[in-house]
């Protein structure tokens, strides 16, 4: 029996969607849904300490195996969102948060788009108005003498 | 005139303080520990070399060591190792090692063929030690103080070269190792 075409060109298809799961990091459950809801809401907030730019969620590294075992195990002792964080963060510092916390450290961090917003809307204004004033000039009468000037300039 | 150089200027001093940025920013993978100027974490794990005895803090207080964190898998590790057993040679000061996510099998198998440059081994094969430590790769390595207090940590293998410079000079003499 031959299979129709259609469904042999479905195959790669088929094949590429079957391979994610295959590298996919080992799922678990917790026994309720909040605290699967937080499980996972914390594992990717925490960014994987040796590759720095995934999350617990995503990392297939060893230690990100056990940092999530720490979580989960945190989680079923009764442990608060905020304990779990403060845990991590005493551990490996601010930088194993993805989300810095607003602290006097960190609030360069925080604060340096506004200003830089500001400014820039503050030169943005100061041109545009720069701008606008001198096309207004433009339907005054010219005062003669300008011209004047200019052409005594040109003169010479 | 002066005004046209204006964007000229801002984008040189945007670029130099960019350079800058570059030059001296920290190495990513060197990430501040957190635990520098605090007490180490309190643990009493099991022994690498002896399962049925404890290797704890209250051991370890009063004396100057160095706590490293290594395992059999890790090749910074081995290439460590001379430094490690040089150290111990010379009787600096105490070290102290955290088998970490280790097999005792492997671990002991790799010690009787190396040698063992270390005072006292704690096991911790579940890895939940080395959090505790804020390691994230191994070999990292602590200085300790006699009060218990981190004062000190190294990330990556420790090289002649590292000892000397960044180790060796944070060591008191008192630190040494009295007889052995």
């Amino acid at each position: 029996m031959r299979l129709p075409r259609v469904l042999l060109a479905l195959l790669p298809v088929a094949l590429l969607l079957a391979a994610p799961p295959a590298r996919a990091i080992a799922f678990t459950k917790l026994p309720t849904p909040a605290l699967q809801a937080r499980y996972e809401r914390l594992i990717h907030g925490f960014r994987c300490m040796q590759c720095q730019d995934e999350s617990l969620a995503n990392s297939p590294v060893s230690l990100a195996a056990d940092m999530r075992r720490q979580i989960r195990q945190m989680l079923l002792a009764g442990d608060t969102d905020q304990q779990i964080r403060h845990f991590f963060v005493s551990r490996y510092g601010y930088f194993i948060l993805f989300k810095p916390p607003f602290v006097w450290r960190t609030a360069w961090l925080w604060l340096t788009p506004g200003i830089l917003l500001c400014v820039g809307a503050l030169s943005a204004g100061w041109v545009i108005r720069k701008r606008t004033t001198l096309v207004a000039s433009d339907h005054e009468n010219p005062d003669p003498r300008d011209g004047l000037a200019c052409t005594e300039e040109r003169a010479r | 005139m002066i005004r046209r150089f204006i964007p000229l200027a801002l984008f040189v001093g945007v670029a130099a303080l960019l350079a800058m940025g570059i030059k001296q920013a920290p190495r990513k993978d060197l990430v501040p520990s957190p635990l520098i100027g605090k007490h180490a974490p309190n643990f009493s794990l099991p022994s690498l070399t002896h399962p049925q005895r404890r290797v704890s803090t209250a051991q370890l207080d009063g004396h100057w060591y160095l706590f490293n964190v290594w395992g059999t898998w890790c090749i910074s590790c081995r290439e460590e190792y001379p430094e490690l057993l040089a150290i111990a040679h010379s009787g600096v000061i105490r070290l102290i090692g955290l088998d970490w996510k280790d097999t005792r099998a492997e671990a002991l198998a790799f010690l009787s063929t190396r040698g063992d440059p270390y005072q006292r081994i704690a096991f911790d094969p579940g890895g939940l030690e080395a959090i505790h430590w804020g390691v994230y790769g191994a070999p990292e390595t602590f200085l300790v103080n006699p009060k218990g207090i981190i004062v000190y940590k190294y990330i990556g293998p420790i090289t002649p070269q590292a000892w000397a410079d960044d180790i060796r000079p944070r060591i008191p003499a008192d630190a040494a190792v009295v007889g052995s």
